[in-house]
């Protein structure tokens, strides 16, 4: 588990002042929720741990912000194996233009993960629990499987993982933009995992969805905390409520207030925590 | 109050007529050069015409055959320079180039889009043949510099602004939640190009290269002026070539005293026109169809 | 790992070849056309006409490609004018249905694209059928019809931005849509549609293939739209090839100054559209 701190973490869009000196450190093996109004650095902040702000021309970063006691935002750093260390789902799914079965295997093939890798994976998820009727190829593993058959398993692996396999089993290869809201998010969310990340990142996964889907969605995230470090921005208070461990209020890019979930949400110190979980502001 | 609705149903009608006009543009050009044509197509066939590799016009012989291929050479060689240098170009303006850059860029390219063709052939003329020349020779060929080789650079130099403006709009286009899906995977910007950008943007850089090639099959003046001119079928990069339009473009003066040589001509046109005219047509509903679709 | 970067870092190093090569093109293509025009350019170059034939004449200057050009440019915008604006306000969705709207445009995109030989040719039919020699008005009615679709599609494009909001105040007001054309949708996209015409008489003033057969080609300045018209870049296109240096100076002379007229015009349309977008509401 990668121990995720935050100090004097600044972000600057332009004039913009995004967020202002953060500090805190992330729970390992929790699930973080971060709440605020729209507009208050949420995303910003979320977007901050895996360096995909980057991607803003104009955008500036101060601070540090170290995983394993590195800072991400050294100038040495390897960025492309922070992200395949923090993984990420954004509010609306993006399915990659390519079959179920490839955007599942995308993130591998790009890490150019070996066979013995790869096997290696799958052998871990057998010991995790909660994995439904594993097909009886994963029983017969060995090192004599072809590479293309490890690739399989780990797709079904995955699939299993965002519970998504039941439904897409027998059209592995059709185009991935076929699918539906709510399964695309899924498919995002198998995609992540495949990659072995240590923590998840999830902006807003479930404001673009059906109630179905949200569900089943917060149901795996559920079940995977036990596992991996679980980052949620969402503006819905409820959900927060709901799936929560420990929660970061931000407030006009400031960090306003954060602790235990039970504890903030019950007796929050500051009175525009309090304001706002309250529904007195939104 | 009548009065007001008189002057627009008036102003209307009027309108509606330059529409007509504007719609029927096409189809007269069409009608036009094929009424001027059928003096020979009646003589032979289109298609013995287009095969035929013989041009007399003295002796009553037509064959557009080495026009054809000079064409075809010229524009592929046009095409084989232009891609791969507008794809890269493309790629980066729109994938690795700073908003600053690229919107200091793009005006620049469009400027190039806006020369004369006269301006290409004069610095084809004074640039590029003596290049081709010295290259010929130290190949071991006795070109004189105005060749296919010539043609092409020129043709694939003019065609540089239509494809990259029109391919980094394309990738433009593509959703930046595409990339990111990729990038947060911890993918490279080289590696979500290769397989999530260039696949979204497939059709619409196919469209770019045809509006190009239509481009290249149809331009006269310049490289007029650096192809040699010669009518027969080349058979190396360093021989003269004579492509379909500076054909016509050439022979105008000649045409009005030779029996069927205006015919010729003006099929050659029309020809021309229906090629040039059905790809960009093709591209342009490509393009729509793309727009429409999300 | 380092594969990967390496493969990255050959490919941005030959996109930056790529966009260098297309920009030093276009670099080199103003220096040789400046380098040699500068040295001829004098003000009896500007102001004289040739003095013994334009291919042979070793005397005088280009005044007859300048004037020539002038009127043939400012000849076909004129025709294009007349037929490309009303034409771009009647694709206003309160006159025309989308389909005609779309058979439209994409006829004026399969016109834009003809080479300006064909029109050269067609113009050459019909100057033959109306019993016209090459003159004037003959180069007028073919470089009209180049300038046409571009000048079209330009304005069809302004016209297109004014925002429906707008116009709909004016209807609201019982205003008749010939009325609110005038005195709304013309005001706003008059920008646009300068720009248009600007940038179709740039190109106009530089194609040569459509006035090859139609406008003839003469020593002297055209008296009357019966007489023969010379233009710049004819004149660069006759001149070029001539043994003599004192005619082939006259060449020079002619390409810088249609590069200069060209590019001031294209400078001019962009100037236009930028100045008054401050005056139109957005």
């Amino acid at each position: 588990m990668p121990h995720i701190s935050l100090r004097n973490l600044d972000v600057c869009y332009g004039r913009h002042h995004g967020l202002r000196e953060v500090t805190v450190d992330i729970p390992d093996g929790r699930l973080t929720a971060i709440i605020g109004p729209s507009g208050c650095g949420k995303t910003t902040l979320l977007k901050s741990l895996n360096r995909l702000i980057d991607l803003n021309d104009e955008v500036k970063v101060g601070g540090d912000v170290l995983i394993d006691g590195q800072n991400i935002y050294d100038p040495k750093a390897d960025v492309l194996a922070l992200r395949k260390k923090v993984g990420f789902l954004s509010q609306k799914p993006y399915p990659l233009p390519m079959s179920i079965y490839d955007n599942i295997a995308y993130g591998p093939r790009i890490h150019r993960m070996s066979q013995w890798q790869i096997l290696q994976q799958i052998e871990q998820l057998r010991q995790s629990p909660h994995l439904e009727q594993l097909s009886p190829q994963i029983e017969r593993a060995t090192t004599r499987t072809k590479r293309s058959d490890a690739t399989d398993l780990l797709v079904e692996c995955y699939l299993q993982m965002a519970g998504l396999w039941q439904e897409v089993k027998d059209r592995l290869h059709d185009p991935a933009a076929g699918l539906s809201v709510g399964q695309q998010q899924r498919l995002a969310l198998a995609r992540a995992l495949a990659v072995e990340p240590e923590v998840i990142l999830a902006d807003e996964p479930t404001s673009a969805l059906d109630p179905t889907s949200a569900q089943l969605i917060e149901q795996q995230f559920e079940f995977l905390k036990e596992q991996y470090t679980i980052v949620v921005v969402t503006h819905i208070l409820r959900q927060a409520r709901r799936i929560a461990d420990y929660v970061l209020f931000l407030y006009l890019g400031e960090l306003v207030e954060h602790g235990p979930a039970e504890q903030l949400f019950s007796a929050p110190a500051d009175p525009r925590t309090r304001a706002y979980v309250l529904g007195d502001i939104s | 109050m009548r009065w007001r609705r008189i002057k627009d149903s008036a102003a209307t009608k009027s309108m509606r007529l330059a529409l007509v006009l504007v719609n029927s543009l096409l189809l007269l050009l069409i009608l036009g050069l094929y009424a001027k044509s059928r003096p020979i197509l009646a003589r032979e066939s289109l298609l013995n015409l287009l095969l035929y590799s013989s041009w007399h016009p003295l002796k009553g012989e037509f064959g557009f055959f080495p026009f054809i291929v000079g064409t075809l050479a010229a524009t592929a060689i046009a095409m084989i320079l232009a891609i791969p240098t507008c794809l890269l170009s493309a790629i980066y303006l729109s994938e690795y180039a700073r908003r600053r850059v690229r919107e200091l860029i793009r005006p620049v390219i469009d400027l190039l889009a806006g020369i004369p063709s006269v301006i290409y052939g004069f610095w084809g003329v004074i640039v590029v043949v003596p290049l081709v020349r010295y290259l010929g020779h130290a190949a071991g060929s006795p070109t004189t510099g105005y060749s296919l080789l010539a043609g092409g650079i020129i043709l694939a130099v003019m065609v540089f602004p239509i494809i990259i403006s029109v391919s980094t709009d394309v990738l433009q286009s593509v959703p930046a939640e595409a990339r990111e899906a990729s990038l947060a995977l911890g993918a490279t910007r080289w590696e979500t190009v290769k397989h999530v950008v260039l696949s979204s943007a497939r059709r619409g850089l196919m469209a770019a290269i045809v509006l190009g090639f239509a481009r290249a099959f149809g331009e006269t003046m310049a490289v007029l002026m650096v192809v040699g001119n010669v009518p027969k079928v080349p058979t190396s990069l360093f021989d003269p070539a004579y492509p379909l339009p500076a054909l016509i473009a050439n022979n105008y003066g000649e045409m009005m005293s030779i029996p069927l040589y205006d015919s010729a001509l003006m099929l050659a046109a029309l020809v021309l026109l229906v090629v040039v005219a059905g790809f960009n047509l093709a591209a342009h509903l490509f393009l729509l169809r793309l727009e429409r679709r999300p | 790992m380092r594969v990967r970067r390496l493969e990255e870092a050959i490919f941005k190093g030959l996109m930056r070849a790529s966009l260098g090569l297309v920009l030093t093109v276009l670099v080199a293509i103003i220096a040789v056309v400046v380098a040699r025009g500068a040295s001829s350019l004098s003000l009896s170059m500007i102001l004289q006409t040739p003095k013994g034939g334009y291919y042979l004449g070793k005397e005088g200057g280009v005044a007859n490609a300048i004037v020539g050009s002038v009127y043939l440019a400012l000849g076909g915008s004129f025709l294009a004018i007349l037929l490309s604006l009303p034409t771009a306000l009647i694709l206003q969705k309160e006159y025309t249905g989308r389909r005609l709207a779309t058979i439209t445009r994409l006829s004026l995109d399969a016109l834009w694209g003809t080479p300006s030989i064909v029109y050269g040719a067609f113009g050459f039919v019909i100057m033959r059928y109306l019993g016209l020699s090459a003159s004037l008005l003959g180069g007028i009615l073919a470089l009209s019809l180049v300038m046409l679709p571009i000048m079209a599609r330009a304005m069809e494009e302004a016209v297109k931005m004014v925002p429906l909001q707008l116009k709909e105040i004016s209807y609201a007001m019982g205003a008749t849509r010939l009325e609110t054309t005038l005195s709304v949708v013309l005001r706003q996209a008059l920008p646009g549609i300068v720009t248009a015409v600007l940038l179709a008489f740039g190109r106009g003033i530089g194609d040569a293939a459509s006035i090859l057969f139609t406008a003839g080609y003469t020593d002297n300045i055209p008296r009357s739209l019966l007489d023969p018209a010379a233009s710049l870049p004819l004149a660069v296109f006759f001149q070029l090839g001539t043994p003599f240096p004192e005619v082939q100076r006259r060449a020079y002379a002619s390409a810088l100054i249609l590069l200069v007229i060209v590019l001031v015009a294209s400078l001019a349309a962009r100037l236009v559209s930028r100045r008054f977008a401050r005056h139109i509401i957005r």
